[in-house]
């Protein structure tokens, strides 16, 4: 017979678990999947290639570009460098998000994270400072790429440097729309447990609902299209208030944070109340 | 200890577990059994504060399992074998779990050895076998060196040498007084393993036991009977109202309904040679098919093994 006789070995020694442990647990758990690795780095990919190509294609065709569209650019060149990779990067944030806790469901782990932690609501608290500020981290380091790439190939007609008015905020602001977003996502992924699900409604959220509240004509048009999770969130990502906007940059980020609060405590009241 | 008192599950119209009471001991090993769909799964969520309860509720050492500090310390679960993502290594997946219970990571590498599963340790869970990830779910489940073990279907998937090392484990575990509660489908398996039993059928509670009693309880015995006289014993038997069944082999026969002195009285009336006359208990396996018959949620059309024995 080649097994020997099972060690039990003498009780585990270790300390009383504190909070900084759950943050330390759902770090390692991050970290040791392939798809936050690759999530962002589709992210990092998607918003420099997309500021370069956008950035350069607008200065190249400076001369047709309308009036109004000129003006806007000159107005608030922070955003025109920004807007158009964060457009399509944060799609990556969208569906890491949902992952983070719709994966748990599809694989069964969350049955290991909830015996581990029976009173659930620490693990989801956990999980989410862990998953907000990596992303914080990630998309500010990102959005400041972007700027320094963005600005030179839009300097000659629309000079911008980090210290003009709102241009730092704008960026850090970046990586707290994408911080935010990734809150966003995850607690839709909490709430209908399947990833599929979930990043359709994430993804028809942000992207889907903007353009078709735009058609909506006059001032509750424009008030539906700024109170939107998305529009509102990007706003913080803007040097100035646009013309037309209802909402100023900070405000615009309050209403996508009470958007993201009302999603996350739907997701907290259901994560207690729900059977595993 | 678990005690459950009253547990009840609800799922719609129909009650899964049905005012389910009580109590698994330390220092033994209590088989948990019961047809498919019985709520075996359902009372272990249950106690494991997986599932809320519709009623009733179950306490390990006298606290609910959501009001444990460091419940992977004082409980430790095997449900089901993935309950782990597949794209992260095994030691990873215990090493995020032991981080929850401020374990060291020294103790991931212990259970890793315990399980026999070093050599695979960084590879991703979603490759391993059955057998493997089962060993893993065994590895969680000693991760915290717990008081407690709840264990659903552990040998499910293992092969010869893995249900010996697990039946040896849990026997050890027992043994230094811990309480071991192990579901199981396999009566050969429990039947070498479990001193105590509780049986459940259609969430309600059938036996709570010891194995030896339980199989007691079974009017399911019979007297094997050697003889040379087969054909006369037959008669004799037969007339007094016991029933016979006749074996592959000629000079013996099988009675039920007749105790073994009566037999034997029989036969000296008659001075029929006896070179048998031995009293068998039924199987757990009988045992159990006989008090769960009228609690089989999925039976099928005819008893096939209980039919062909009468």
């Amino acid at each position: 017979m080649t097994v020997a006789t099972p060690a039990v070995s003498a009780p585990a020694a270790g300390h009383r678990p504190g909070f900084g442990d759950l943050l330390h647990s759902e770090w390692t758990k991050l970290r040791t999947v392939r798809s936050t690795t690759w999530s962002l780095i589709i992210m990092t990919v998607a918003t420099l290639g997309f500021t370069v190509l956008i950035t350069a294609l607008t200065v190249n065709s400076w001369n047709t570009v309308s009036q109004t569209s000129r003006q806007q650019m000159i107005a608030d060149p922070v955003s025109t460098i920004l807007g158009a990779g964060l457009y399509v990067g944060q799609l990556a944030i969208c569906v890491l998000g949902v992952m983070v806790m719709s994966s748990e469901y599809s694989t069964g782990s969350i049955r290991s994270s909830l015996l581990a932690v029976p009173r659930r609501l620490p693990m989801l608290a956990a999980k989410a400072v862990v998953f907000a500020a990596l992303v914080f981290v990630v998309g500010t380091v990102v959005a400041f790429i972007s700027f320094f790439t963005g600005a030179p190939i839009l300097h000659s007609h629309a000079p911008v440097s980090l210290g003009d008015d709102g241009v730092l905020r704008a960026i850090v602001g970046m990586g707290m729309y994408l911080a935010v977003l990734g809150l966003f996502s995850m607690a839709a992924g909490g709430l209908l447990r399947h990833t599929a699900a979930a990043i359709t409604v994430v993804i028809g959220l942000v992207l889907v609902l903007e353009p078709i509240s735009s058609l909506i004509p006059g001032s509750v048009g424009k008030h539906i299209h700024d109170y939107l999770p998305s529009t509102s969130g990007q706003m913080i990502t803007q040097g100035v208030q646009g013309s037309g906007q209802v909402l100023s940059p900070w405000q615009g980020f309050g209403v996508f944070c009470l958007w993201t609060a009302v999603l996350f405590a739907a997701c907290c009241y259901l994560l207690v109340r729900r059977d595993a | 200890m678990i005690e459950a008192v009253e547990l009840t599950k609800r799922y719609g119209s129909r009650l899964a577990v049905d005012h389910l009471s009580f109590s698994v001991t330390p220092g033994t090993v209590t088989g948990f059994l019961g047809p498919n769909g019985a709520g075996k799964s359902t009372t272990m969520r249950m106690i494991l504060g997986l599932d809320w309860p519709d009623g009733g509720g179950a306490t390990i050492d006298g606290k609910p399992y959501r009001e444990l500090t460091r419940p992977l310390c004082q409980v430790g679960a095997l449900l089901d074998a993935r309950a782990m993502h597949t794209g992260r290594s095994a030691r990873n997946h215990l090493l995020c779990l032991a981080q929850t219970q401020g374990l060291p990571s020294s103790r991931v590498d212990e259970v890793l050895d315990l399980v026999g599963l070093r050599d695979v340790a960084r590879k991703r869970s979603g490759g391993f076998s059955l057998g493997m990830g089962q060993r893993l779910g065994i590895a969680v489940a000693m991760l915290g060196d717990p008081g407690v073990l709840i264990l659903d279907e552990p040998v499910n998937g293992l092969d010869p040498e893995g249900v010996h090392w697990i039946r040896t484990l849990m026997r050890q575990l027992a043994a230094e007084g811990r309480t071991v509660l192990v579901s199981s489908h396999l009566m050969s398996e429990m039947s070498v393993t479990a001193d105590h039993l509780v049986v459940i059928g259609k969430g309600k509670l059938i036996a709570s036991c010891s194995t030896e009693e339980f199989i007691q309880r079974s009017s399911h015995k019979s007297v094997l009977v050697r003889t040379p006289e087969a054909g006369k014993l037959r008669d004799a038997v037969t007339a007094a109202g016991g029933q016979v069944t006749p074996s592959d082999d000629p000079a013996v026969l099988t009675v039920i309904d007749l105790p073994a002195p009566r037999i034997g009285e029989l036969a000296a009336a008659d001075q029929i040679v006896l070179h048998e006359l031995t009293p068998r208990l039924a199987s757990l396996e009988e045992a159990f098919m006989e008090l769960t018959a009228d609690s089989v949620e999925y039976g099928s059309a005819g008893d096939v093994t209980a039919g062909a024995e009468r």
